[in-house]
């Protein structure tokens, strides 16, 4: 056990890992809230094209897919804003497309193989250099201070827009907030779950949270929690078994929500039993 | 003061998904008015307090919020807007508390934790709509008039100069219609402005200053609340109206219990 904490891969991927658990579900519980909880997957799709970018042209992939996903972000938050009908597909244009882009980018580069390509899908542990951690540590501080500065606003705006509105709140700029703060979410995500699976670690631990809480802001912390025990849990699995540690992190983060929601029904019907009598 | 003007729309014009909705309204608001905009469903009577507060585009004419155009409004802490229904959204949890205190946000500073005056709004605003002891429940736990409550709590913990409320008393158990007559009768006894949709008025008519019949997107009637002219003037005014259809006349009348209730 004690040698997990000693390999300094595993060292720089659980502090990636503890970072992405605490800031993926507390922007997904805003997300969930806000009914985009395949915003994250779309993203996802999307930074796929910008880490291939990245192998093209010899800059950090990490770099390239943050650009490359709040370009997308935007794009997606602006398509939602106007449409109804016709933004379905405009949004599968893209997502299809980002995917497309970037397996093709990364077959024509020299560096990219199919080994680089899983490792993106599904995350990896042996590749998280020193350079991500640093980045994914300064991603989700700008992640964590968005949702505490923000956090009342983007509250409202998530209950109802045209409240938002009326009550004075900027609603085009903070839907532009959210939508860019999941994007770099996803960038942080992706080394460690990997871009198919990142919304899921947005979405799962949110929604075992809410079997449990009364409120949104212990929603909120509780996921944070939940997300923490996924990543890290997940990210151990894999030093003793050989498997891709998006998959783990993410069926530990189901078990999480199966759990949870076995005992949210229990503490329910207690709790109406108990009116009852 | 009291003359000052709130809500001030001149040939307004809405349309939604390539409908006309509203066709020309003009109207004024001003402040310690007590407005119930009545119509039939479908007349255009949400979209024209949507529009008031800027929430639908004019597609043509103007509109004005205490003078100011709604992009231009900056002092939004001075207007309360409840809406028809709470909105579920994606289902995350929140306590009563928890929406109730966002109804202060006008009034806060980013990066400001709440103060001793938004804690003691936000109580008050609890305590108005009998909700004082339940502030940690979930909102999706309550009845539909209780959550009424809990919207209209949100605009009172603003504590703004004027509410604007969409159908405050639609699907409403008696208890919560009640409960609103007489938060509303403090609000305009401490001279507030209140706009509200209703379909029926019921135990607010007593309060209503100043009635607007909309139909079909236009103003039918402007002036005297029903009550004050009994609840047969409202079918009357359809002969004012060249195409006047008998059935629309229903929704707009006054159920029997209500008139009573008025007498």
């Amino acid at each position: 056990m004690l040698e997990l904490f000693q390999s300094p891969i595993m060292q720089r991927a659980l502090v990636a890992g503890l970072l992405v658990g605490l800031s993926a579900p507390a922007v997904g519980t805003f997300i969930v809230q806000r009914r985009l909880a395949l915003l994250g997957d779309g993203i996802g799709h999307i930074a796929l094209t910008g880490v291939a970018l990245g192998f093209l042209t010899g800059t950090a992939p990490t770099l390239t897919a943050v650009v490359v996903a709040v370009l997308g972000a935007v794009a997606i938050e602006l398509v939602r804003e106007r449409g109804r009908t016709s933004g379905d597909v405009a949004l599968a244009l893209l997502f299809y497309g980002g995917i497309a882009g970037g397996v093709l980018l990364i077959g024509l580069s020299k560096e990219g193989s199919n080994a680089t390509l899983m490792s993106y899908l599904f995350g990896s542990v042996s590749t998280v250099t020193q350079d991500d951690v640093l980045v994914i540590g300064a991603l989700s501080a700008g992640v964590l201070g968005v949702v505490l500065v923000f956090g009342r606003e983007l509250f409202l705006l998530c209950q109802d827009p045209e409240v938002a509105k009326a009550s004075g709140l900027p609603v085009r700029f903070l839907s532009l907030l959210l939508a860019v703060t999941a994007a770099l979410t996803v960038v942080i995500a992706m080394r460690v779950v990997g871009l198919l699976l990142v919304s899921a670690l947005m979405v799962v631990p949110v929604a075992a949270s809410q079997q449990l809480t009364r409120g949104f802001r212990t929603t909120l912390l509780l996921a944070m929690v939940f997300g923490v025990v996924a990543t890290v849990g997940g990210l151990g699995y894999t030093y003793y078994v050989n498997v891709a540690p998006g998959a783990g992190i993410v069926l530990l983060a189901l078990l999480g929500f199966a759990l949870a929601l076995g005992v949210g029904t229990f503490i329910r019907r207690n709790r109406t039993g108990e009116s009852r009598r | 003061m009291s003359q000052q003007t709130v809500f001030a729309m001149t040939g307004g014009h809405v349309s939604l998904d390539g409908r006309a909705v509203l066709r020309g309204v003009d109207l004024q608001i001003r402040a310690g008015e007590v407005v119930a905009v009545l119509g039939a469903n479908g007349s255009g009577k949400s979209t024209l307090i949507r529009a008031l507060l800027g929430l639908v585009p004019l597609t043509a004419g103007r509109t004005e919020l205490y003078g100011v155009p709604p992009a231009r409004f900056r002092e939004w802490h001075r207007v309360g807007y409840v809406p028809q229904r709470l909105l579920a959204g994606g289902g995350v949890p929140s306590t009563i508390r928890e929406v109730v205190a966002s109804g202060r946000i006008a009034r806060q500073r980013r990066l400001r934790p709440a103060s001793a005056a938004d804690r003691a709004a936000i109580a008050r605003a609890l305590t108005a709509v009998g909700l004082a002891d339940r502030a940690g429940d979930p909102v999706a736990a309550l009845s539909g008039g209780q959550q009424q409550r809990v919207l209209i709590a949100r605009a009172l913990a603003g504590e703004p100069e004027t509410f604007v409320m969409d159908e405050p008393t639609a699907g409403v158990d008696a208890a919560s219609q009640a409960n609103l007559a007489d938060t509303l009768s403090k609000l305009v006894a401490s001279g507030r402005t209140v706009v509200l949709v209703a379909h029926e008025l019921g135990p607010l008519e007593p309060l209503i200053t100043r009635a607007v019949v909309i139909k079909n997107g236009r103003v039918a009637h402007d002036g005297a609340p029903p009550s004050a002219v009994g609840a047969h003037a409202l079918p009357g005014h359809d002969h004012v109206h060249p195409h006047a259809e008998p059935a629309e006349g229903g929704p707009l009348a006054l159920s029997p219990g209500t008139a009573a209730a008025g007498e």
